[in-house]
């Protein structure tokens, strides 16, 4: 077993929302507004070797775009540690620091929002490189044809705006730009989610080549089961800011522990699955203003003990390297 | 058995400044009682076109040029707004993909659902919100008579579409739209309204178009399935013909680009190349560029070949059923 590239230890990130100047006042002459606290990630551990490829999964507000960020550098953590190469990132110093922002980059979800609309492609994947002294300004015109190229566009076209390209040639532009900074660890969040069934076909496919032809590490963030499926060495499960199961890809698809995941993949639609009669989970995720007390799925589950309700339950090892967090398992 | 819908032939063609766009080019398809049909297609193949025109929704530039849709016997197309106004809501509705779209966010829940029961039937406000309790029951959402004085903003996106489902069946049609209902949704809350649209249909025989880019929804939803390219039906016939024997080389590299068990880490079939313009389409098939299977026949049009088992495909190169055509 390799030495992990990337360890994340107990992170928690929170978002509060502050009172304002009437709430303040109002609690001046006895009202109890207290301030709204949002647990988007609440104790996540995960370790990642490098050229792993980790499929996070997880339904709206479970906080998986939020550890995305948090990955990034895009959040700072309100609580944990994070390690890069067996370096604690607070423990930095600012040229490491630098070194290791560059080396994480992330991939969004909708290319329209994330690119520039008044830059041209050619600013837009020549722009970083140039300014952190990865290229200089003379060589920056071959460095953005080789770019492009890599990631299957046309050079000519580097004279053109985002808005002139299609859905698929504009995700294959904002993988463009992360590469430009020769990044170790990629992480895509929802980055084929916004694409047409085909387009998002050859952009999975070239993902995969990259992968091998730069030796990559990804964190692949979907919503989309059959995708990470695919594409992932091994599958993250979340719910409501808290990991719930963790394993190999066929491991999990094969023998989910966790009452949640186990809903999660009968509900997924398959092609080969007719006519079926959908399973029902009961009710919808509940607030991560107010989550649940205990185990977080326990309203909904329907092998809830008494326990759930009040004990967290931790991740055990049910076999190699397959975790998961359910008081069932004992 | 007379089909609840029929159309055949229908054309809508969208006049723009930068061309004619023939959104909708000549399709035709029949959905029987209790049926549930799924049109499939990438983004601007027609599809949602084609449940506007159906709906008669189509606003100018936009114009249904020649065909005809007729539901339970009667003609839709040249029909006068007056006339068609005591159709839509009643006999056929629709669903959309964002149900904040489509419910208005400043009146209350029970208003806009009294209206669409007034709206077709001489009832008393009490009979219509009665009717519109009834119909919040039967979609799944908890105590309905509280939740009937709530506005939009107070529903989940899960419930929020329930609510439109529960509009769409208030005045019992027997044919409703759907386009891509559940794409907005997560999947759990996906298979939620998925089940409860399947146990309305089998109950009250009501018939769906499913129109969805997403072939797993429909591979478990659906009876028939009719695939769309560039404005055209390419393929159609029952969901196992179509998704396990492919005829028109468009589905056959739809489905292989779908990530699935058993694929796991192996590059996906890729249709290169992307969906044209309507606005410029290539003569003759318009998959053809971007077709493995092309010939100089491609350039003229191919026309819809019956097969047996009741399909339908437009292709010079079919796959699967070679000598087989009926």
């Amino acid at each position: 077993m390799t030495a992990p590239i990337l360890t994340l230890t107990n992170i928690s990130k929170r978002f509060t929302k502050p009172l304002d100047a009437a709430a303040k006042l109002a609690n001046m002459v006895g009202a109890t507004n207290r301030e709204i606290t949002v647990h988007a990630v609440d104790g996540v551990d995960l370790a990642i070797t490098r050229g792993e490829v980790v499929g996070l999964v997880g339904e709206s507000g479970c906080g998986k775009s939020t550890l995305g960020r948090v990955v990034a550098g895009i959040h700072a953590p309100s609580d944990g540690t994070i390690r890069w190469k067996d370096k604690d990132l607070s423990g930095l110093s600012a040229t490491e620091k630098k070194a290791q922002t560059l080396a994480i980059q992330m991939i969004f979800q909708d290319p329209m929002s994330s690119l520039n609309p008044r830059m041209r492609v050619a600013e837009i994947v020549g722009e970083a490189p140039v300014v952190h002294g990865l290229v200089s300004r003379a060589e920056k015109d071959d460095y953005v044809n080789a770019m492009l190229s890599q990631v299957g566009l046309d050079p000519t076209y580097k004279r053109r705006y985002p808005h002139q390209f299609s859905g698929g040639q504009r995700a294959r532009i904002g993988i463009a730009r992360a590469l430009a900074v020769k990044p170790e660890f990629l992480v895509c969040d929802e980055s084929v989610a916004a694409l047409d069934v085909s387009i998002q076909a050859q952009v999975l496919n070239l993902f995969m080549e990259l992968r091998q032809r730069l030796n990559l590490t990804y964190l692949f963030i979907s919503h989309d089961l059959g995708v990470v499926q695919h594409i992932s060495d091994r599958v993250v499960i979340m719910y409501l800011g808290r990991v719930v199961e963790t394993a190999k890809t066929e491991e999990l698809f094969a023998r989910p522990n966790h009452p949640y995941t186990q809903a999660l993949l009968a509900n997924v639609p398959t092609l080969e699955s007719r006519k079926k009669t959908f399973a029902l989970i009961k009710g919808e995720i509940p607030s991560p203003i107010n989550p649940p007390t205990g185990c977080h799925f326990h309203p909904r589950c329907p092998h809830a003990i008494e326990r759930c309700k009040a004990e967290r339950p931790v991740l055990k090892e049910m076999g190699p390297g397959h975790w998961s967090a359910c008081h069932l398992n004992g | 058995m007379t089909p609840v819908l029929s159309v055949s032939n229908l054309q809508t063609h969208f006049f723009t400044r930068a061309g004619v766009v023939k959104s909708v080019d000549g399709i035709s398809f029949d959905v029987n009682r209790g049926e549930v049909m799924g049109l499939v297609g990438e983004s601007g193949s027609g599809k949602t076109v084609t449940g506007f025109s159906i709906m008669g929704l189509v606003d100018a530039p936009g114009r249904i040029v020649a065909g005809s849709i007729k539901l339970n016997g009667r003609e839709l197309v040249g029909l006068p707004e007056d006339q068609m106004r005591t159709f839509r809501g009643r006999e056929v509705a629709m669903i959309f993909q964002d149900p904040m779209m489509t419910l208005n966010p400043v009146l209350r829940i029970d208003t806009q659902m009294m209206e669409a029961v007034t709206a077709h039937n001489a009832v008393s406000k009490e009979e219509a919100r009665t009717r519109a309790r009834d119909a919040l029951g039967k979609v799944g959402i908890p105590s309905p008579e509280e939740r009937l004085s709530a506005y939009p903003h107070q529903f989940s996106g899960g419930m929020r579409q329930r609510v439109a489902i529960a509009v769409a069946l208030l005045n019992r049609p027997s044919l409703i739209v759907c386009d891509e209902p559940t794409t907005a949704l997560d999947v759990t809350i996906q298979s939620q309204i998925l089940a409860e649209m399947q146990k309305l249909c089998a109950e009250t025989g009501t018939a769906l178009i499913w129109v969805t880019h997403d072939l797993t929804v429909v591979a478990g939803l659906a009876d028939r399935l009719a695939v769309m390219y560039a404005g055209r039906i390419v393929e159609s016939g029952s969901v196992d013909d179509v998704l396990d024997r492919p005829i028109h080389p468009y589905t056959f590299g739809l489905l292989g680009s779908v990530p699935s068990r058993g694929k796991r880490g192996e590059p996906l079939v890729q249709i290169p190349g992307s969906a044209p313009s309507l606005a410029r389409l290539p003569e003759g098939c318009a998959f053809r560029p971007r077709c493995s299977f092309q010939s100089d026949q491609c350039r003229e049009t191919p026309v819809e070949t019956a097969y047996t088992d009741n399909r339908m495909a437009r292709c010079f190169h079919p796959l699967h059923t070679r000598g087989e055509a009926a």
